[in-house]
């Protein structure tokens, strides 16, 4: 996984993953948004991070989040599996959030509650919904499906590929569209502005810090804007590692019950 | 006796002066541990020096009856609780001890209640194992439950603690196994652990055998089940997670959680045999959850269902649907049936004026709505029996104020057309509260 990290900063890709041909001169639309999701969600075949989430509000107020996130692909560009396990603040700590990722159907999406040691199964339809009430969205952190929108390649400057993105469902989500910027390099996104149908820009997604790490270009610090109400989250990635061999069981119900060594130290 | 995971008593009313000492203590202790960076430092040192989490919290609460009831005080709930969590890895095995300590000023009582006190380690690659006092839970019900025959707290449910509080722990020996068929969960509890039921000590109740209702008049004694190795629960569960379909198979031997039958001499209650086996199935659908489950019980000292005594057997059934209506915005439904197994014995000598239905029809809904960055949480649950023509109203709200401190409060409503049907005989019992928790 290269950056599952960048996770959160990627937006968008499409679905086939028709993997990427040798770059010519310029690549393709779908080669850039195939790229782009693999870097931003697929780096290696798994990951694990630390992150730091800092959510504040327009009045200066702050919240933090602390987890661990492991995430495994099955597949790259398909199938994948998270495993978030909370450690901050005190009245979350130890709850546990898996999704087993499907690419042609709802993601499967568990919640495990320690003190009542309870498995909760959750709806999870909307992905477009606040990830532990941050401003950053589920999709945020598990990708969205690169064939849910029509992607337009507008400007191509000396660094980055500028695309905009419609959403072929436009019912689904809040946005009209979104404009992403892909580093041509890395083919990290980097920055991504939304805009509502009254064409205003409303959210903004940036990468703030990137490092290779283990040869994946991967983004350590991210930032996620809420123009209308100006909350803005934090996200900062520590102990970034790939490919750790982690195995698929992990991501059954036995560890929400019984959190791995992966996430207690 | 009160079920086996009760308060310890520390001081009751007649030695009343440990309360007033643990709530001062309580009150100076807090601001100095919660503002100093001592807290945090002390947590970061343990965590660092020896793996060991230490957490909890600080919880004051109060709450009152809606309604005059003769044979029960004003006040429904007032505590300063304390709770203590500590979280030790060994490398081996996880380590976990957490306690409470608090006030109960509706009791005038000062207490300690173990909650969890185990070692949690794997033995072998495919098996993990969990020895000691521990919270249990299994099945798919919302607040409804068939197979998942571990213990309740009823009394902390109605009159208004968290939702922790109505789980009850066992003192048991759970050990499962991962094998490529299926998961096989087997618990043992050497002493039976029951339900912490309604009494009368605190809130009243139908009373059967004066066919009235009765409260602190009349305090239920039950007849203990208390032989280690004889008075024992065995619990088992397979599991099978096939893309997203979980399948359950449950059983259960031991006896029931609250005590369905009663001694004419006292009078008493006691807890009868019971065996229970079971099914769930829980999967996505129509962009939701949707869950089955069925249990049927087998009331091991009346299978004829000819004891008027001991409860009959039943066989249960629940489903359910739950999903998201709108952004934040989750909504759940239930539908949960018990079915009494021999009626026509049943029906031959219990009194025409309060005999239960066969059927016993139930239906939940839960909505639940976050609001300001989900800090704020409003949620209703709602039980109707249109059988019983009697529920049960759970409206509540939750707000963090910032990562340490917490807000919340309800209501838990009681109504029903008859004072002798499940929720109908705790009408009295109706009642408000608020509570307001400091994290540590």
């Amino acid at each position: 996984m290269k950056k599952f990290i960048p996770s959160f900063i990627c937006l968008t890709v499409l679905l086939g993953t028709v993997l990427v041909s040798p770059v010519g001169a310029t690549p393709t639309v779908d080669e850039i948004i195939n790229r782009a999701n693999l870097a931003a969600y697929y780096g290696g075949d798994d990951g694990r991070a630390n992150v730091l989430m800092t959510i504040s509000d327009s009045q200066g107020r702050t919240r933090t989040r602390e987890f661990v996130i492991l995430r495994k692909d099955l597949k790259d560009g398909g199938e994948q599996k998270f495993y978030v396990y909370f450690k901050k603040p005190s009245d979350v700590r130890k709850m546990v959030f898996m999704v087993h990722k499907h690419i042609d159907k709802d993601d499967d999406r568990w919640m495990y509650l320690a003190k009542l040691d309870l498995v909760k199964r959750i709806a999870g339809s909307d992905k477009r919904t606040s990830f532990v009430g941050s401003n950053f969205f589920y999709e945020d952190v598990s990708g969205r499906g690169v064939a849910e929108d029509r992607h337009e390649l507008v400007e191509e400057t000396d660094k980055e590929y500028v695309l905009k993105n419609i959403p072929k469902n436009p019912a689904e989500v809040e946005f009209a569209s979104y404009t992403v910027w892909i580093d041509k390099q890395s083919f990290l996104p980097v920055k991504a502005e939304y805009f509502d149908r009254a064409d205003r820009k409303y959210r903004m997604v940036e990468a703030l810090e990137t490092e290779i790490v283990q040869g994946f270009p991967t983004v350590v610090k991210s930032r996620v804007k809420d123009l209308l109400t100006g909350g803005e989250t934090v996200s900062e990635f520590k102990n970034v590692k790939y490919n750790i061999g982690l195995k698929e069981k992990i991501f059954t119900e036995r560890y929400l019950r019984r959190p791995p060594k992966e996430v207690r130290k | 006796m009160k079920a086996f995971f009760r308060t310890i008593i520390l001081a009751d009313n007649k030695k009343i002066r440990l309360l007033p000492a643990l709530v001062i203590t309580l009150a100076l202790v807090a601001p100095t541990i919660v503002n100093g960076a001592g807290l945090e430092g002390f947590q970061n040192w343990l965590s660092d020096n020896y793996r060991t989490e230490f957490n909890g919290f600080i919880e004051a609460r109060a709450g009152a009856r809606l309604q005059d009831d003769p044979y029960q005080e004003d006040a429904s709930i007032g505590e300063l609780r304390l709770q203590i969590d500590l979280g030790s890895d060994l490398d081996w095995a996880i380590f976990k001890l957490k306690g409470d300590l608090l006030t109960d000023l509706v009791t005038e009582e000062a207490g300690a209640e173990l909650r969890e006190f185990n070692l949690a380690f794997s033995p072998l690659e495919m098996m993990d194992a969990k020895l000691g006092r521990q919270v249990l839970t299994w099945g798919t019900g919302d607040l409804l439950f068939i197979n998942d025959l571990f213990p309740k707290d009823w009394e902390s449910f109605f009159i208004g603690r968290d939702d922790e509080y109505l789980k009850g722990p066992s003192d048991a020996l759970k050990s499962s196994f991962f094998l490529d068929a299926f998961d096989l969960d087997l618990v043992y509890v050497p002493e039976f652990n029951g339900s912490v039921y309604i009494d009368g000590s605190r809130i009243s109740y139908w009373n059967g055998l004066q066919s009235r209702s009765a409260g602190q008049d009349f305090i239920f004694v039950d007849d203990e089940r208390n032989r280690f190795f004889r008075d024992d629960e065995v619990h088992l569960r397979l599991a099978k997670n096939i893309s997203g379909l979980e399948l359950g198979i449950y059983g259960y031997h031991g006896f029931w959680k609250t005590p369905e039958g009663v001694l004419l001499t006292g009078p008493k209650l006691f807890y009868p045999g019971l065996a229970v086996g079971g099914a769930s199935i829980r999967t996505t659908m129509l962009g939701g959850i949707t869950n089955v489950e069925l249990g049927y019980y087998d009331s091991l000292d009346d299978r004829g269902g000819n004891d008027p005594l001991v409860r009959n057997s039943e066989l249960r059934l629940l489903t359910g649907f739950e999903r998201e209506l709108a952004r934040d915005f989750t909504g759940g439904f239930q539908y949960y049936l018990e079915f009494m197994q021999d009626y026509d014995e049943y029906e031959q000598t219990a009194n025409p004026a309060t005999r239960k239905d066969e059927f016993r029809h139930l239906l939940t809904i839960r909505l639940t709505k976050l609001l300001l960055n989900q800090n704020l949480r409003l949620s209703l649950f709602a039980y109707y029996s249109p059988s019983d023509e009697d529920g049960y109203l759970r409206p509540k709200f939750n707000y963090k104020v910032n990562d340490q401190l917490a807000i919340d409060g309800g209501m838990n409503w009681f109504f029903g057309s008859e004072d002798h049907t499940f929720f109908g005989q705790f009408e009295d019992a109706s009642n408000i509260y608020a509570g307001i928790r400091w994290n540590l």
